[in-house]
């Protein structure tokens, strides 16, 4: 199974590194909606506390566009024929694709945060709001709750982009399956973040149960995807 | 001896279309079998059957001794299926695409190297990524993959397709030799002067059903 993993999880992302179509299309994309997110809203009132929010609904919408990438370079040419006839473990090809996308992901959810803090922090300040409170333990949860929150993510997405696969209208099919589903990581993720940025009345210790429900969901996310993948792919 | 491909009355549904409606059909060790017939008529269903990749719904289908019914996913370890689509990565290179797929089914380097050396995709051609390539070298490409493999049953859906008289030559030799070394093929085709040539059976799919039809020694126009 990890055999299988790895090589498809080095397929994909040397797919992504050749095509570039992460780094020239998906991460614009993300830097765009956080640049209108800060246009929207008015900076004196609702942008700071709308910012953990907005961080992870641009992140979904990241994610919707890499696991129709993630998907498209399979059904594109008939590779999921190749798939189900290869020795290729099921459970191996569901942990190599999350991998591949987990790791695209993390690094716009990166950019993203750098983007925050560039965009959003001097316009709060400049609008005399309290600036975002970053201190060592901030950056340790966030980037604690953004793998936990990425894990779940990316299985689900993964778990959908397969049912989907097999549609002539998945491009707007997997939102409508995957954006029910997410919607407890969109809240813990919102949560430790809030804790992260010490918005409201929140601190640190706050972001902790956040995570710890991130994690639980992460795990039910790829044990479900480990265990259903392959039924799934015989219908893709 | 037991058939490689055994089916019948086989029963074959595409949604709620039957694309086989009980079809008959056996195949012996190292037979060449043409599947000739309109389109739509059931052929790479046919194939798709023998592959394990589509559900047999009514009637018997035991391909390589292994009953599909019972278990239509134990087959496709055995089996190289060369369909309409060729099931290739654009943004890899020929050897990256045939070394993924071939060491998926443990083919070992000296196999890899071998299959594409006999389909013509050795040196410059090798390096070139897919999304570069002539329908004919991704053909090719696809065909490495499935020779790496070393499948008992080779299952063609027009292999012949987008090939030059070159590449049609050299796919037409790899056949043969692929027969002489124990493998068996069933192939679909609509290029018959060529196909009756490789072929030692034609069996025609009409109307999701197998009629045995004898190899004609003038080949009919296409």
């Amino acid at each position: 199974m990890l055999r299988t993993a790895r090589a498809v999880a080095a397929k994909d992302l040397r797919i992504e590194r050749r095509s570039k179509v992460a780094l020239t299309q998906v991460l614009p994309f993300a830097l765009v909606v956080v640049v209108l997110f800060a246009f929207a809203l008015d900076p004196s009132t609702s942008l700071r506390a709308a910012t953990p929010g907005l961080f992870w609904v641009a992140v979904l919408l990241v994610l919707l566009l890499a696991v129709q990438r993630s998907f498209a370079v399979e059904v594109t040419d008939g590779a999921f024929d190749a798939v189900r006839l290869a020795e290729l473990d099921p459970a191996g090809v569901f942990l190599g694709k999350a991998g591949a996308l987990a790791v695209q992901l993390l690094g716009v959810e990166a950019a993203m945060a750098v983007a925050v803090l560039v965009f959003y922090d001097p316009t709060a300040r400049a609008a005399d709001v309290t600036p975002f409170h970053v201190s060592v333990g901030a950056i340790m949860l966030f980037v604690a709750a953004a793998v936990a929150a990425t894990t779940g993510l990316v299985a689900t997405g993964t778990l959908y982009g397969a049912l989907a696969a097999g549609s002539r209208v998945r491009d707007t099919l997997l939102p409508l399956l995957v954006f029910p589903v997410v919607a407890p990581v969109l809240i813990g993720a919102t949560r430790a973040t809030e804790a992260t940025l010490g918005i409201g009345k929140t601190t640190l210790s706050d972001g902790w149960p956040a995570v710890g429900l991130l994690a639980v969901f992460a795990a039910v996310a790829v044990a479900t995807g480990v265990l259903a993948f392959g039924p799934l792919l015989e219908e893709a | 001896m037991e058939p490689v491909v055994h089916l019948r009355s086989a029963v074959a549904l595409l949604g709620r279309f039957p694309a086989l409606a009980g079809v008959d059909l056996d195949v012996q060790v190292g037979e060449i079998v043409l599947l000739q017939g309109p389109n739509g008529a059931g052929k790479s269903t046919l194939l798709r059957v023998c592959a394990g990749l589509v559900t047999v719904t009514d009637g018997e289908a035991v391909v390589l001794g292994i009953d599909l019914r019972r278990d239509r996913r134990a087959v496709r370890r055995h089996v190289g299926l060369l369909g309409h689509a060729n099931g290739l990565y654009d943004d890899l290179t020929v050897a990256e695409n045939v070394r993924f797929w071939a060491k998926s089914a443990r083919a070992s380097d000296a196999e890899i190297d071998g299959a594409m050396t006999s389909l013509g995709l050795d040196g410059r051609l090798a390096a070139l990524s897919v999304s570069r390539l002539s329908a004919g070298q991704r053909r090719r490409t696809a065909l490495a993959a499935l020779v790496a493999r070393r499948p008992r049953l080779w299952l063609l859906d027009e292999p012949h397709a987008g090939l030059d008289a070159a590449g049609r030559d050299l796919i037409d030799d790899l056949l043969r030799r692929a027969v002489g070394q124990g493998a068996t093929v069933v192939l679909a085709s609509h290029e018959l002067d060529r196909a009756h040539g490789l072929a030692d059976r034609v069996v025609t799919i009409t109307g999701g059903r197998a009629i045995e039809q004898p190899l004609p020694t003038t080949s009919p126009p296409c």
